[in-house]
């Protein structure tokens, strides 16, 4: 697999028209900067800081990385500094294609502070290819502290390919901020995935919503945990939706705490395998067994 | 044609269906009979979603006792389930697409012939957003959707409210004049029971009367009457 379709599957094939780093192999292959959106390599450690001017509108900022190699660790900080009443969005991801015998480590720490009225979409693709016996590991760390009034979605998808994935969201919510995060996992063969969302809802009428619908393959292993911590009037609905296809295992650790009394805090979490009369409904509708479950997993996913 | 030929479900020793002999040609057959009778059983036979203890089905003189349900699909075979199914991610725009054999564009005249506005619902998730009631119409739409010959629905009107029965009744009428095929419902609505050119009244596993609305009727009203056990 080349480059260029590595770097199209984790930016979705979006244009590199706006502001863009393009990190290949542990250093940087391309940027782009522009009148609202400034990128500066950081001096102290690996990474970059992606400033965003004050009312920036309609920008697509596209932040890939991508591992052609074994036997590397790139570990890379980058911090987003978002103005006032922006709205923006931005693509990020990973893309591994090892074919060696030598593991390949990807670990992205994401920094989001968000001005007052802003707005983000913020995409995360993660894929891994490659047959040698060399490992895809991803570790991705988001850190994102939403000012007043801000809101910001989370799109986080990680299909099948990566061997082992530990990612961790933290986010801080002030007076009125919302947070959307929905992630989609594919684990499969021997692969291991955990997702971790620490979530403190500090302002009043702050609100989250984090959606997690995973499917676990084979004999992969997957774990969800969250906290959400309700420090104010607040309301936040935890939802983990997991099917099992295969031997694998899933667990699922739900924990809401409401320090406050006007805290209003919903978790939600299923956990098994294709129901049996879902896949009897597309049965009667001319599918097959497997082409049933492929629907139902797609669909799942989407 | 279909033909049932001495049909028997057992189920935990228990007896759900006793040796049941039925055709059904192309015309609207109502399924009727009190509370366990076995008619979801029989319905679910015709599909092939549960497999007779004896006895054979033929379909234009086709044995399709061992057909699966994907195969009698294939052969033109639909079914409307009494609960309908959520699925957590396929849209209806998703199962209507799937459902529709014929790949015609316009899917949203399906939706509209179970009284559901197209814009409101075609990109809805069919989860535990929608009502009973929304998901029951869907159910019945997939159907609609498919037009095939053999079409059976299990309590079609369980769950819709009275406005869009009547609805429901004229969507029926057209859709098995469109299709001039086999139309089997399990029904306990006197309307359904009405429009139907032919019933079967099912009682204990039995077939206790073949005939019309007003042949049938009187002996279903008498069933229901009569409690042997209490005496009420």
């Amino acid at each position: 697999m080349d480059q260029k379709e590595l770097l199209d599957i984790v930016t979705d094939n979006a244009e590199y028209i706006g502001a863009y780093n393009i990190r290949v192999n542990g250093k940087l292959l391309e940027r782009s900067t522009n009148d609202f959106v400034d990128i500066i390599s950081k001096k102290d450690k690996d990474g970059i800081d992606i400033i965003v001017k004050d009312n920036t509108v309609n920008q697509t900022i596209l932040i890939p990385v991508i591992l052609t190699k074994g036997e590397i660790t790139d570990k890379v900080y980058n911090d987003f500094y978002i103005g006032k009443n922006c709205d923006i969005k931005i693509i990020a991801g990973c893309g591994v294609d090892n074919c060696s015998s030598c593991t390949s480590e990807h670990d992205g720490i994401h920094s989001f502070y968000i001005g007052e009225n802003s707005k983000v979409k913020y995409i995360e693709r993660h894929y891994g290819h490659g047959d040698g016996a060399g490992k895809k590991i991803l570790n991705p760390v988001t850190n994102a502290v939403l000012e007043k009034n801000s809101y910001m979605e989370m799109v986080t998808t990680q299909i099948e390919g990566v061997d082992d994935s530990k990612r961790i969201t933290n986010a801080t919510l002030k007076e009125n901020a919302s947070m959307v995060i929905n992630e989609k996992i594919m684990t499969n063969l021997n692969q291991k995935a955990d997702s971790e969302f620490n979530v403190n809802l500090n302002g009043e009428n702050s609100k989250a919503k984090v959606s997690s619908r995973v499917v676990a393959k084979d004999e992969s292993n997957q774990s969800f945990y969250s906290n959400v911590q309700g420090n104010n009037k607040c309301f936040a609905h935890v939802e983990c939706d997991a099917i099992i296809v295969g031997n694998a295992k899933v667990s699922s650790v739900p924990k809401i705490v409401a320090n406050c009394p006007d805290a209003s805090l919903v978790h939600e979490a299923t956990i098994g395998k294709i129901a049996g009369e879902q896949l009897l409904k597309l049965l009667t509708l001319g599918l097959s067994e497997s082409e049933a479950e492929k629907e139902i997993l797609n669909g799942f996913l989407k | 044609m279909i033909e049932l030929k001495d049909i028997c479900f057992e189920s935990d020793g228990k007896q759900i269906l006793k040796n049941i002999n039925l055709k059904f040609d192309n015309e609207i057959t109502v399924i009727t009979g009190p509370n366990g009778a076995g008619k979801s059983t029989l319905a679910k036979i015709l599909m092939g979603i549960i497999k007779p203890t004896s006895g054979s089905i033929f379909y234009n003189g086709q044995d399709i006792t061992n057909f699966t349900i994907t195969e009698r699909a294939k052969m033109g075979f639909s079914f409307a389930f009494q609960q309908p199914v959520k699925f957590k991610g396929l849209r209806v725009c998703d199962i209507l697409k799937i459902a529709n054999a014929k790949k015609d564009v316009a899917l949203s005249k399906y939706l509209k012939n179970v009284g559901l506005c197209s814009k409101e619902y075609m990109t809805r998730e069919l989860s535990g957003d929608l009502s009973g009631g929304e998901l029951k119409r869907i159910e019945i739409a997939t159907v609609l959707a498919r037009g095939t010959k053999v079409n059976i629905f299990d309590e079609p009107e369980a769950g819709i409210d009275l406005w869009s029965f009547n609805n429901l009744v004229k969507t029926f009428e057209d859709f098995q004049k469109e299709i001039s095929g086999i139309f089997i419902m399990i029904s306990h609505q006197e309307k359904m029971i009405e429009f139907a050119n032919k019933i079967i009244l099912l009682n204990a596993g039995k077939v206790e009367k073949i005939g019309t609305k007003d042949e049938v009727m009187p002996l279903l009203l008498n069933i229901n009457k009569s409690c042997k056990g209490c005496g009420v």
